[in-house]
């Protein structure tokens, strides 16, 4: 836990991509091409954290999207939707198929993720800044039915310039909502540039910290760490968690790694695909 | 009206525990009665209107039905992406009480009269917009707003305002009332002007110029069926709203008939507000006679479109 003054943590010795992360990539390059579009590198910066939520937190049922005491996960920057898609395909929610018809006409998946279209998605988003009051809604419904269900909204660095993630973070704050998690996809780049030139975020740790959340920072990459850091929820018994997930954008495709061009990527060539393929150790 | 609505949510609340109330920083001693009885479905936020659209979609996701009140003007200019995304994408039963609806805060200026609320609301799909006419209309159509899957904006008048519903006439969503019959002109009106349409009918009477009075207390789902009824036997129609014309019950009205009315069109005239901030204070009364929007001033409107030659 942070009390003030907080240096952010920029170093970590992330361990290489491990084969179900670069499997988990190579999916997502699946339903990029499928689609001919997606934003790419705000994707690949979320898998980790996906991987481990999906793998080893959240309580759910694929067979049972709606299942009443499910852990309830948020995707708020929505843009970020194939990392979301690939997960929920790869636990059963819906056929994998589908991530070939990204973006298609009829498409379940669409380019922004949507509640009544897809299995396993909890909010439709995409204009920034909703999911973490809707997770409030939901942290209260829970209170007051007394279900130990847990909720959680992953947010990127660019999306909480919002002012609305600020109104929420706060009202989480006074209504001590331990059963909230808000992640923070901290891949250090927006649309234009560093999110440093941008929007400065800093201090971020001490922000969360000051609006009434415990906060740990974590490797967003290190499948470990997270782990770690997220079995230890909730931090305390009467204060929401705050994550900042210090990521890569284009995490695990060296030439796109930290450059703001590959934000969003559309119509990639062939060899541009296969080149990437490689790189995300396709055989 | 407002206290009617709030006592309402309150009956509403101790007979069904899907039902939730949230203020955003409200006067002292609202409801306190819930908050005492049901203290954890009574929530006193702050002023975040952004965030407490959300906080209610997510507490509809999760079954519950919130009432979520503050002015009616930060309930829809600040947080319209809110009320587009949270609660019209997903189709959430969040209903809205919206203090002050058109120029109850006179006084107060251009910041806090919400006369474009209606027009930007009925633009988005889901959305139910009603502007109830009096006080007793409000406790009719209450009980009423436990039904619709999606949101429900609730417009509030001032309050005090005269008692001209009926009892007999009961209230659905989407249905209007004829308070009065006319052969002449058809008065359409939403919400307090509907009594400024019932007085002025009663001025014209008394000239030969026969007037129905419709309470077109909904403004969306329009009531298709009585308009265009009214459009093929009536030949003056005429719009009346505390509202700015631009998209409001009057533009509803004017478009239904360029879409779907197949007869010789009757006149349309719409009294509503101008395309202009008003820029003058005083109270409501005295600024809708400004405006051209009390009895004296409607009936000048209707001799005047009546007695034109297409109006025969």
């Amino acid at each position: 836990m942070h009390n003030s003054a907080i240096r952010p943590i920029t170093n970590f010795n992330t361990p290489p991509l491990d084969d179900r992360s670069l499997y988990l990539r190579r999916q997502c390059i699946r339903a990029l091409d499928g689609g001919g579009r997606g934003h790419l590198g705000s994707t690949l910066s979320l898998i980790e954290i996906f991987r481990v939520l999906f793998d080893n937190i959240l309580d759910y049922r694929p067979a049972e999207p709606d299942w009443d005491l499910r852990d309830r996960c948020i995707l708020s920057k929505g843009h970020g939707c194939i990392a979301l898609y690939v997960l929920l395909a790869d636990k059963g929610f819906f056929d994998e198929s589908h991530l070939d018809t990204f973006c298609h006409q009829t498409s379940i998946l669409g380019g922004h993720p949507e509640r009544h279209k897809v299995p396993g998605v909890e909010a439709s988003t995409g204009a920034l800044g909703h999911g973490l009051s809707i997770g409030v809604g939901m942290a209260l419904a829970a209170r007051i039915k007394g279900r130990n269900n847990r909720v959680f909204a992953v947010m990127g660095d660019g999306e909480i310039n919002e002012g609305s993630v600020w109104e929420a973070a706060m009202n989480a704050g006074k209504h001590r909502l331990s059963n909230l998690t808000a992640m923070v996809d901290y891949n250090k780049l927006q649309s234009y540039g560093t999110t440093a030139e941008v929007q400065n975020l800093e201090p971020l740790a001490n922000k969360w910290h000051s609006f009434g959340f415990n906060v740990e920072e974590v490797d967003g990459h290190d499948v470990g760490a997270l782990k770690n850091v997220l079995t230890r929820l909730p931090f305390k018994s009467d204060r929401p968690n705050a994550i900042i997930c210090h990521t890569v954008k284009s995490k695990g495709i060296p030439f796109a790694e930290n450059d703001p061009t590959w934000h969003h990527k559309s119509r990639l060539p062939p060899e541009q695909i296969a080149k990437i393929y490689k790189a995300l150790g396709a055989k | 009206m407002r206290r009617t609505c709030l006592d309402m949510v309150y009956e509403l609340a101790k007979r069904d525990p899907r039902v939730v109330f949230i203020g955003s920083d409200l006067g002292p001693g609202v409801l306190d009665q819930m908050k005492t009885e049901m203290p954890d479905r009574f929530f006193m936020e702050g002023i975040q209107e952004q965030h407490l659209i959300g906080m209610a979609a997510g507490m509809a996701m999760e079954g519950y039905i919130p009432y979520v009140n503050t002015i009616a003007t930060f309930l829809t200019r600040r947080c319209f992406e809110q009320l587009a995304v949270d609660l019209c994408l997903h189709n959430l039963p969040v209903r809205l009480i919206a203090n002050g609806g058109g120029l109850v805060y006179a006084p107060l200026g251009p910041t806090h009269l919400a006369i474009e609320d209606m027009g930007i609301l009925r633009t988005l799909p889901n959305m139910t917009v009603v502007a109830p006419t009096d006080a007793e209309e409000m406790k009719r159509f209450m009980p009423e707003t436990l039904e619709p899957p999606g949101p429900v904006y609730i417009r509030l008048a001032k309050g005090g305002d005269p008692i001209v519903s009926r009892d007999e006439d009961g209230f659905q969503i989407g249905k209007s009332i004829k308070l009065r019959a006319g052969k002449d002109v058809a008065m359409i009106a939403t919400g307090v002007m509907v009594n400024r349409a019932l007085a002025a009918a009663e001025v014209l009477a008394g000239e030969g110029i026969d007037c129905a009075v419709v309470n077109m207390h909904t403004i969306k789902p329009l009531d298709e069926e009585r308009i265009l009824n009214l459009a093929g036997t009536t030949p003056v129609l005429i719009t009346l709203e505390e509202h700015v014309l631009a998209g409001g019950m009057g533009s509803a009205v004017s478009e239904l008939l360029t879409d779907k009315f197949d007869g010789r069109p009757p006149v349309l005239k719409r009294i509503g507000i101008p395309d202009a901030f008003p820029h003058e204070y005083g109270s409501q009364d005295s600024l809708m006679e400004t405006l051209g929007l009390q009895p004296p001033e409607i009936a000048a409107a209707v001799r005047r479109i009546a007695a034109r030659p297409s109006a025969a």
